[in-house]
Parts: structure tokens; sequence; C-alpha cells
């Protein structure tokens, strides 16, 4: 009897339609949102998060048509990410039907977005999104930074003491990924979502390197994550979110079945 | 028939209105509405909200809603969703806000010290996902609704009736009062239109309602 734990899809969405890819190479076209959300509903999702990888600004407005078509006829909460630079930004998401939006390098660049976000809309809507890679060396006591821009940017931030100060600016949740894992199929960075999970009060969610169902497992047990999000297990059909779930709960977690 | 939806500013009531319409069909009209007038003159009410109280409260007012809002909760079948049903309570700890005073009693933050689990790990806050849903007493809405379906939460603080007025409990990691219900007036602290199947039939069976209990 207790709050399940949470598994998240995350589809990546460009100019109106589902895209994936390995390491943001070969995109490929996979499909309809709606379609595909509403499978993953099907499936048992507790969440679906899209992250919008348009990358020029004109076509910013094609995800809110998205949003809007999966937002009625898709009943779970939806989490919108990618681009989001204004509170305005939020509140045009917001409206279209998400019930939160993850900001990423805004949060770093701009940390009052966050804040004013927050204050508008509630802490219940806003996710910081952090990006993080251990960044010391072997030997040396455990540590990681926050990384934007896809990993490419280093910001000298601590990602333990980042993902507090969002925390106090009004964040609702940390999407945590692991961007030395993400795409390596090797399972989430544990001793980073473990340390980031554990300095917080609010729910973290795990992402980046998920190759199979013990790697979900693994982020709730030993990485104390409150939710796992992962993407291509879950694209490319090797495993569906119920057989994920079966998993979890095989290993002792509970979940939503 | 006509059902309004109170827009007062406050958050996205895009999923309460589209998953209002996804279950009534042509069996009522969704109205989303910030006009004193179509609230008095709607057969049902919903009462929805998002965000910090103190706002909420305030928005009620400086767009004279409140007092239509108290009428309808009078006499209509009226569904309080999250912070609308926290709205409906007599204070909330949250910035010490005066609420409507429908129900007695009050509106609490999860406290700290409690926010562990039998194994000791932290609990987080807020309250954030799919919990189990107890069965106190059988109401109308919660017909063909399983004893301990999950529903959606995300919430810091939750509501503690005076009176004996709960129909649905959850668990974080004590038992809370998830629901609470008197004649005409159910308020869940939950989120119906974001918890899939079980979320719609609770929806569903307020579109059917007759408002009595």
């Amino acid at each position: 009897m207790a709050l399940a734990k949470r598994i998240i899809p995350c589809l990546d969405v460009t100019a109106g339609r589902v895209v994936k890819g390995v390491n943001f190479l070969e995109l490929r076209d996979a499909g309809d949102p709606v379609e595909i959300a509403k499978r993953y509903d099907d499936q048992g999702a507790d969440e679906v998060t899209f992250l919008d990888i348009t990358a020029s600004s004109d076509e910013r407005d094609v995800i809110l048509h998205v949003i809007e078509a999966v937002a009625s006829q898709v009943f779970i909460p939806l989490t919108v990410g990618g681009g989001v630079r204004k509170v305005d930004d939020v509140r045009r998401l917001l409206n279209a039907g998400a019930d939160k939006v993850s900001i990423n390098t805004t949060a770093v660049t701009n940390p009052e977005v966050v804040r004013d976000a927050a204050a508008r809309f509630g802490s219940q809507a806003i996710v910081v999104a952090i990006d993080a890679k251990q960044v010391s060396l072997p030997g040396e006591p455990l540590r990681w930074e926050v990384f934007t821009h896809g990993g490419r940017k280093h910001t000298g931030l601590d990602a333990v003491e980042w993902a507090k100060k969002m925390q106090a600016y009004g964040a609702g949740e940390i999407l945590l990924t692991s961007m030395d894992r993400d795409g390596t199929k090797i399972g989430f960075n544990l001793p980073l979502t473990r340390a980031v999970s554990d300095a917080v009060d609010i729910p973290v969610i795990a992402s980046g390197g998920v190759g199979n169902l013990q790697h979900l497992v693994d982020g709730v047990i030993e990485g104390h994550a409150d939710a796992v999000l992962a993407a291509s297990i879950f694209h490319f059909g090797e495993y569906t979110v119920r057989q994920a779930k079966e998993a979890m709960r095989a290993a002792g977690i509970e979940v939503r079945l | 028939m006509k059902i309004a939806v109170v827009d007062y500013g406050m958050g996205n009531l895009r999923s309460v209105t589209k998953a209002l319409e996804h279950v009534a069909g042509d069996a009522a009209e969704i109205i989303l509405t910030a006009d004193p007038a179509v609230v008095a003159a709607a057969d049902k009410v919903v009462f929805p909200g998002q965000g910090a109280m103190p706002d909420c409260m305030r928005e009620l007012e400086a767009r004279g809603l409140k007092q239509a809002v108290l009428d309808a909760a009078k006499t209509k079948p009226f569904l309080g969703i999250c912070v609308g049903a926290q709205l409906l309570f007599e204070f909330s700890e949250e910035g010490d806000t005066p609420g409507l005073g429908v129900f007695k009693g009050k509106v609490i933050r999860f406290p700290a010290d409690k926010m562990h689990d039998e194994h000791g790990q932290k609990l987080k806050v807020p309250h954030m996902g799919w919990n189990e849903m107890f069965i106190l007493k059988d109401h109308p809405l919660w017909a063909g609704i399983p004893d301990g379906e999950r529903f959606y939460f995300v919430h810091s603080y939750h509501f503690v009736p005076a009176d004996d007025i709960a129909v649905i409990e959850s668990a974080y990691p004590y038992r809370f009062a998830a629901a609470v219900a008197r004649a005409n007036i159910f308020a869940i602290q939950c989120h119906p239109e974001k918890s899939h199947n079980a979320g719609l039939k609770l929806l569903e069976n307020f579109v059917h309602w007759n408002g009595c209990f």
C-alpha cells in the first residue's frame, strides 16, 4: 500500500511527428504523436513526456498543436520540454494541455524563469531538467556537473547543489539525465541519481542509459528515483510499458498495473 | 444540460474540460466560464484549481466568482477538484488562507517529520503520482470504480475534514481523506481528469448524477 513508482515513456517530436534515432543521429519518422501516446497509455504508462527537438524557432508552435491533439484523447499527465525560454512559453504549453513543463538550458542561463513560472503556475507544473556528467577523476570523491546544450556545454555547476537550488526556486520535480550514459544502454548513473534524489525533497525522475528492464529496477532501488523515464527500449518495441511494470513488481517495487 | 467549469485564471483547465467532453458525449454541454451568470445558470458546476491556494482565493474574489461558487455549492451537483476541493474548507496552512467554509476543517501541509516509509526511506513532497483509493462510504460518483483503484495525485497540502464527510481515503504514508461528500457536493484531492479510465468513470458518473447522497 503505497504511492506507485512511475514509468514514463519519452517521445522526441519535431515538425509534428515522433522521431527516433540513436544519439540524435539517423532520425527516422516513427509516427503520429497521438497514436503513439495512446499506445503507451493503453500499455499502462503513468505519464508521457514529449521532448520538442525542433531546431528552428519558427516551427515552435507546431508542438502546441501536437499537445492539444494528444490532450484531447489521452487522460494521463503530459509533460513537455525543449526550447522553453520564457514564462510565456510555459503558459502557452500549459494552455495547450500540458500538465507540466520541463525547463532545461534556460534554468541555467536564467533561473528566474523557474522562480517566476513556479510562482505563477504552481510548482506542480514546473519540472527542471538537469543533464549531468561525472567530472571527478578515478580515486577522487564522486562529483557531477551540470551540462547544457545537449551535453556539449559545461556550466561549472555541481549537479547536487543545483538540484537543491532549483527546488528552492520552486521546481516541483527534477528530471535527471545521466548524460554520460545517454544512448549507451548500460543503465542509469546510479550514484548520481541517488545523490540527487537523497538531497532533495521533491520527486526525481531518472533518465539516460536504459537498455533493459533491470536498469529501471536499479534506478528505483539503487538510485532512489521516484520515476524512471526511457525512450528507445519502448520505441523500438524491445519491451512494452507493461513488461517493464511487471519486472518492477517482481522486484518488489510498487507499480500501477 | 449545461455543466459549467469555473475558470478563475488558475492553471490548465483544458484537461478538465476535455475529459468532461469526452465522457459527456451528447448528454451535456461543457462550458468553461469566468462569468458568474453562466455559473448561476448551469445545471452542474465543476470547480477545479491548481497552484497556490492564496492566489486561487484572491483570483476567485477579484473575478467576482466567489458568491456564484458558494450559491452553486448550496444546491447544484458540484464537483471540487484539487485546490478547488481545498478551497471549500475553512482554512489552509498554505499562506494562512481563509477558505470558503463550505466544509468544516482545514488544509494542512504533509508534515516533514512524518514523510518516511516503513523502511525509513524519505517520501517526497509534493505527493506526486498514482496512489490507491480506499472506499469508506459508497457514493454514486464511485459506482463502477473498484476499491484500491489508483488515481493521479499532485499536491503538497491535503484537507482534514472536521466532520464525518470523508468517502475515500488514500495513504502517504498515513491515511488521509482523498475525497469528501455531503449532499450535492463531492470534492476530491487528486485529478480524475488525469486518472485514465477510473478518473473518466468518476467524471462520467458526475455527468449523470442527480446530486443526491
